[in-house]
């Protein structure tokens, strides 16, 4: 008899709890969409959150929702795009592909270092000690810290201590465009074949102090250009990519080989 | 029931008997959810809500159930009972009415289910203020005081941990000991300095 009061209780306490829980859940049931579960197993799952979401879910939940277009998504190869598509019965529209580019030439081998820096080697903790330890206030530092930050490994370290990147792999999510502490990195078109490769905003005889290869903003690219498609803005060229199409006058005539041409994937100026 | 004794509550769950760093107890959350700050404050609210309001239903559960029926033996087993269910039941019920409020904190619940802090309140309540299967005058507030201030414990070391790992992400720490290895070093050594406050004893 006396084991019967124990095993009663619990039995009691587990079926008015297990049955408190199903009514409950019954009570406080949230629909999901089924297709959330599907869109999201098609998601590279990469969490990279440059689509503007917050990770692949929220991703997922927002382009159900509308807020958000596939197309937002940097990631996905098109045809799991398209796959996505059909299940929300909706067209795809294409985009053009981008990708990552350094605007710096500069380098160990071109730049000098102003002090030696022995601390943590990371660009975001050296730039916080007067900018880091390279002579161009504006340059690549050089530590890597964009290589580490690739979620899919498109950024090696050169010799020379710049950041490669590999066409292939990179998906311009944007993560070294956030992460680089002087904003060195920009988002190109694929097709776009030259580049200015610099970022200093000094004048020209400060630019040639420290850097062989820097914008000195002679304005002569301005000049070249037929269509007006490279401008100098505050003593540095930049090329309007919305309206360059490779003509190649600004590269020829640049006097310090500051625009870079894209060989076989490889940003080159006319020394390398 | 005097202030005294509540303040002995508070600074012996709080500090001297810290929830992780003295007692050992929720060591996973501990150090799963420590890497950032806002998580780690996230999960601490989460925590501070389960352990009151557990200790306030272990508490009419073992009053009005287990010692009545002389059941103070299933104390551990009904207690994980109404635990586990009674978070299940927050998780859907936050679900349900504050979106919001469950993608803040509502994630964590399933974890807090079957963690070992919230289960170590109820039974260190019934330890202290039961004598004899009897409830010691004022035994309900001390209970559900003792699982507040244990919450608060839980949050001033997850602060403490979130905050130094933070700033240590950025420090160039040897491949080997990076991540975990390294939050267990600083784990040990946070609790070797929460030894100290085993000085005072009330």
């Amino acid at each position: 008899m006396e084991i019967l009061i124990p095993i009663l209780t619990l039995a009691v306490l587990g079926l008015l709890f297990g049955m408190g829980l199903a009514v409950a859940s019954k009570r406080f049931a949230v629909k999901t969409d089924p297709r959330l579960e599907k869109i999201l197993g098609l998601l590279p799952g990469a969490n990279c959150g440059a689509c503007g979401g917050a990770g692949c879910f929220g991703f997922a939940e927002s382009i159900l929702s509308g807020k958000l277009s596939i197309d937002a998504c940097r990631v996905s190869e098109e045809a799991v795009k398209e796959q996505i598509a059909k299940l929300l019965g909706k067209k795809l529209e294409k985009r053009e592909k981008k990708v990552a580019v350094l605007h710096c030439h500069g380098g160990n081998r071109r730049v000098k270092e102003r002090f030696t820096y022995a601390g943590i080697r990371d660009c975001v903790a050296a730039n916080m000690l007067h900018g880091g330890p390279k002579a161009c206030a504006y340059g690549c530092i050089g530590y890597g810290t964009c290589m580490r930050v690739c979620p899919f490994g498109a950024i090696t370290m050169s010799n020379e201590d710049l950041p490669v990147i590999n066409e292939d792999k990179c998906t311009a999510c944007g993560k070294c465009v956030a992460v680089c502490p002087k904003k060195l990195f920009t988002l190109v078109p694929l097709t776009k074949m030259y580049a200015v490769r610099c970022n200093s905003l000094d004048f020209g005889k400060k630019v040639t102090e420290v850097c062989s290869v820097g914008c000195i903003a002679c304005r002569k690219c301005e000049k070249a250009c037929p269509i007006q498609a490279i401008k100098i803005i505050d003593n540095l060229a930049v090329i309007d990519y919305n309206i360059c199409d490779n003509r190649a006058e600004c590269f020829k005539v640049c006097p310090v080989d500051t625009i870079a041409q894209k060989i076989n994937k490889v940003w080159k100026n006319r020394l390398d | 029931m005097n202030a005294a004794q509540f303040l002995t509550i508070f600074i012996s769950a709080v500090f001297i008997y810290n929830v992780i760093l003295s007692r050992f107890l929720g060591l996973c959350s501990f150090i799963a959810i420590s890497k950032e700050t806002k998580p780690a404050l996230a999960m601490s609210l989460a925590v501070m809500f389960v352990t009151t309001m557990s200790s306030i239903i272990t508490w009419f559960i073992y009053r009005f159930l287990l010692i009545p029926f002389n059941l103070t033996y299933l104390r551990t087993i009904s207690f994980i009972l109404v635990i586990a269910t009674f978070v299940q039941f927050v998780e859907m019920f936050i679900r349900k009415i504050s979106p919001p409020m469950y993608r803040f904190f509502g994630i964590y619940l399933p974890l807090i289910t079957v963690n070992c802090a919230v289960l170590g309140v109820a039974v260190l309540n019934v330890d202290m203020f039961f004598v004899n299967s009897k409830a010691v005058a004022g035994s309900f507030y001390y209970s559900t005081f003792q699982g507040i201030c244990v919450g608060l414990g839980y949050t001033l070391a997850m602060l403490l941990m979130s905050g130094i790992r933070e700033r240590l992400d950025l420090a160039n720490v040897p491949k080997s000991v990076k991540d975990f290895p390294l939050a267990f070093i600083i784990a040990s050594i946070m609790s070797l300095s929460f030894m100290g406050f085993n000085g005072f004893r009330f």
